[in-house]
């Protein structure tokens, strides 16, 4: 390692800190390769459900249509809220890195909120889409919208909730080899939660508009 | 709903009395009886154990079932049970025996040995592991509820839709399969999950992949299977609950939905689920078959690989049983080609036992004679499988008793006959006794031939063309005499079963303790006392290769060396947290079941409460102290 690096090391760890705190430990190890396995389930289950999406997208029954419904600009911004989220849960992860407990709260408190700006959007978007007719039982397509898509807006809920409370269970302990494991992990369930939010956009809205 | 919030009340007051005002040493009292100490453990030795009990349990009531089901079709246009029962019984036998007997079994020897053999003191996420217990029990259980409210599910183990669906199967019964086998298939992940880590963190050093023992290997693969075909499955759950609860569309025709969706859904699973149940026998009998030649497993490595190819490959021939479908002929032919390759992996590992037995010096305890029978009962399983797999022919046997002889084949022959074989073989480990020899041999020859009295016959009763999944049928010359002699096969099962939980009473009462190392062993398991100390390993061993412990020996010496001074060993401490998760579960599914959305929701509530509560638990475990450790290990 040259000399500049190792200098740099020691100026952003704090002083008894390991260089990555989440993984000093066998726990926090474990725990972060578990993380990685569920993930794989998640995967499979998320592949199921689009399979099924796109098996019944145009079974509407006579009602609404994908392109009838579909309003890109709404589903941008969601988008973009959610992008920024996981940007933010980056840079908490990146003062963790540092030992800046205050950082952390304060990044993994924005990704809190983004995450709760985008289930108020996407409870919005359903409500809207009810009211044109598009329910869970009005087609084999609308039960297969809102199973997919809830799904992941159950997803967001629970990410929401979960980093929620650990941003509450930590504030006395601040950044242990016992706490930072469970940050790094809630990190990766988030980012995990935003990609499939891309293959939605991308699959659901974006194939939707072409039909 | 208003039975429930009553039921509710009263077992919140009962629960007052014993906690609170009137008795209010109860509490401390049940912290220290034994059955505290088991609901509430975290020792995945333990785990195993209530796997493996209540696999038994199981496996009490699903054979009750079959039998039931053979004696209704003794004789051609019987009416012993009738239809409707015979739908249901058939429906509990099959999702029984392989979800909850089958699986949980296998995952509870998974829980005893490997850790053992891969020489850790414990598993990766002790809790999670008590946790994945817990809810495959409250599923279990959840399921088998139907008994008494409501009526068990009668569209077979596979749930087609729309035989599934509210217009055909009335009444809440395939309500408790879809929700029972959604909570235990959430305990399931949760186990394999803590599987992978362990297994791929947590080995002795030296122990390196290629050295670690047969069976630790066919659980890495099998717990990754489990990864990957449960969320199939529970997807496939969510729709036919979603469909039967909430009024989705999923598989309702005239909304546009598709039947054939299930199918597929299910069999992404349920292929890989075969596999699941078939690869921990493999490694089971593994270990069996090289003790008790005396020589080192034949092949290992092609072993290993055999193994992986198996797991992989098992993804891609779900179609197999849909090729009457109407796939068209592209699909069956590339299914039926995928389905023939998997028989080359197979019959690599068939020629590795052979070989491994082959100038061995043989010892033919009841452990190894079972799985000396597993040999050619599970070829012959393979080889139907393989005229199964072969499309064009398929269209005669689909569907009829040929399929019912080949899958009982594979499953009896191969993973009962494993697990029986793992039973006598580890049994020693798991309780300090050896299982009974002699009782074992009338356990295994009344089992053995009954089993194929019973199945044998069944393949011709499908060439001539009688259906499964059927409660009569007309008399006809050898259709008769083949039903009549295949019951009969039952009462050599039944008779070999009974001498085998006799043999438990027996050993457990009377039997004989063990030494730490009965069968001369070649694994870690096997260096440590019978039953282990909680903390398994006093000192972490040093690995020197494969059959670790075996090759210490052949070194003249009697223990392993340790990699570790004696210190101090952390210990997670029990919880009780899971066990309120689980009853959330629980509850949950049953508001489900009856449509009472708001018990489901609260249970749903408790659940993820419970889950809080975990994450809020500042518990990091204990220390057992070097003296302790000292005089233990003078002691033994
Ligand atoms: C050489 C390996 C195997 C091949 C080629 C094979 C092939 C097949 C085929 C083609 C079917 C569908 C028959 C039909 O419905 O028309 C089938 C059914 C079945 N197989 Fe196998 N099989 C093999 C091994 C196994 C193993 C190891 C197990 C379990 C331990 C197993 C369990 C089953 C079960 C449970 C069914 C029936 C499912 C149902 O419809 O209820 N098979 N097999
Ligand atoms: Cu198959």
């Amino acid at each position: 390692m040259s000399v500049e690096i190792e200098k740099n090391l020691k100026l952003s760890v704090a002083p008894e800190m390991p260089a990555h705190l989440e993984t000093s430990t066998l726990e926090g190890r474990n725990k972060i390769l578990g993380l990685w396995f569920f993930l794989g389930a998640e995967v499979v289950m998320f592949a199921c459900m689009f399979g099924v999406y796109l098996a019944l997208r145009n079974s509407t029954a006579g009602g609404p249509t994908t392109q009838d419904l579909y309003e890109i600009p709404l589903v941008a911004i969601m988008t973009t809220i959610l992008l920024v989220s996981s940007l933010t849960s980056v840079l908490g992860i990146h003062e963790m890195r540092k030992g800046n407990f205050r950082g952390v709260q304060l990044w993994f408190g924005v990704t809190v909120l983004l995450g709760a700006a985008f289930l108020s959007l996407e409870i919005y978007e359903f409500f809207h889409y009810v009211d044109m007719g598009h329910t869970f039982t009005s087609s084999a397509f609308g039960t297969a919208f809102y199973t997919l898509v809830g799904t992941h807006g159950a997803h967001v809920l629970f990410g929401v909730l979960w980093i929620s409370g650990l941003l509450y269970n930590t504030r006395k302990e601040g950044l242990t080899d016992f706490t930072a494991p469970k940050f790094y992990v809630a990190s990766l369930y988030w980012h995990f939660i935003d990609v499939v939010w891309v293959f939605i956009f991308t699959v659901v809205y974006l194939m939707g508009m072409v039909g | 709903m208003a039975t429930f919030l009553v039921v509710a009340v009263f077992i919140a007051f009962i629960a007052l009395i014993f906690t609170g005002g009137y008795n209010s040493d109860f509490l401390d009292r049940a912290r220290k009886t034994k059955i505290w100490d088991w609901i509430t453990t975290v020792d995945h030795k333990k785990i195993g154990i209530l796997y493996i009990a209540s696999g038994g349990l199981f496996f009490i009531f699903a054979g009750v079932e079959a039998a039931l089901m053979r004696i209704q079709l003794l004789f051609p246009n019987f009416d012993f049970i009738g239809g409707a029962t015979f739908n249901q019984l058939l429906t509990m036998h099959g999702t029984t025996m392989i979800f909850l007997v089958a699986m949980p079994v296998l995952i509870g020897f998974m829980n005893v040995v490997v850790p053992l053999q891969i020489g850790a003191r414990d598993v990766a996420f002790p809790f999670l592991n008590a946790l994945g217990f817990w809810l495959f029990f409250a599923g279990a259980l959840l399921f088998h509820c139907s008994i008494l409210f409501g009526g068990m599910p009668d569209s077979g183990w596979t749930s087609y839709v729309p035989i599934s669906l509210n217009d055909y199967s009335q009444g809440p019964g395939v309500d408790y399969y879809t929700v029972g086998l959604q909570i235990a298939g959430l305990g399931t992940i949760a186990g394999a999950v803590n599987f992978l880590v362990t297994i791929i963190n947590m080995r002795a050093p030296g122990m390196t992949l290629l050295r670690m023992p047969m069976f630790t290997w066919t659980t890495l693969v099998t717990s990754a299977l489990l990864i990957f075909a449960i969320p199939p499955l529970t997807v496939a759950l969510f729709l036919l609950m979603f469909d039967r609860l909430f009024g989705g569309n999923f598989f309702n025709v005239a909304a546009g939905g598709d039947v054939v969706i299930w199918q597929h859904l299910f069999w992404i699973f349920g292929h890989p689920e075969v596999y699941i149940v078939i690869l921990p026998a493999f490694g089971m009998i593994s270990e069996v078959i090289s003790t008790f030649s005396k020589k080192r497993l034949f092949g290992y490595t092609s072993m290993v690989f055999a193994t992986v190819l198996i797991g992989f490959v098992g993804f891609m021939v779900w179609a197999h049983h849909m090729f009457t479908v109407g796939l068209g002929p592209m699909a069956n032919s590339i299914f039926a080609v995928a389905t023939m390759t998997v028989a080359v992996p197979t019959g690599i590992k068939v020629f590795n036992w052979l070989f491994t037995m082959w100038g061995g010096r043989l010892k033919f305890t009841t452990a190894m004679i079972w799985a000396v029978a597993f040999i050619p009962t599970f070829v012959m399983g393979g080889v139907t499988g393989v005229m199964l797999g072969t499309a064009p022919a398929d269209y005669q046997f689909h569907d009829t008793y040929f399929v019912v002889a080949h899958f009982h084949y594979v499953l009896i022959g191969g993973t009962v006959f494993g697990i029986f074989a793992a039973i006598y073989y580890w049994w020693p480990k798991m309780f300090g006794r050896k299982l009974n020899e002699k009782i074992g041999k009338w356990h295994f020859w009344p089992f053995f031939i009954g089993f194929h009295l019973t199945f044998f016959p069944q393949h011709f009763l499908g060439l001539f063309g009688m259906p499964r999944r059927v409660f009569t049928y007309e008399s006809t010359p050898m259709v008769d005499m083949i039903n009549f002699i295949s019951t009969i096969g039952v009462i050599g099962m039944t008779i070999g079963s009974l001498a085998f939980f006799y043999n438990i009473y027996v050993t457990t009462r009377y039997g004989q303790l063990a030494e730490a190392d009965p069968w001369d062993g070649r694994t870690l398991e096997w260096s440590i006392p019978s039953p282990p100390p909680n903390y398994n390993f006093a000192q972490i061993p040093l690995v020197r290769g494969l059959d670790a412990f075996w090759l210490e020996k052949m070194a003249g010496k009697k223990e392993m060396i340790p990699s570790e001074p004696l210190q101090p060993i952390h210990m997670p401490s029990s919880s009780h947290i899971q066990l309120i998760i689980s009853l959330g579960f629980f509850m949950s599914g049953f508001g489900f079941v009856f449509r009472g959305f708001e018990l489901g929701a609260l249970g749903l509530a408790i659940a993820f409460f419970g889950m809080f509560m975990r994450s809020f638990d500042k518990d990091r475990g204990y220390y057992i102290p070097k003296e302790e450790l000292e005089n233990v290990e003078k002691g033994a």
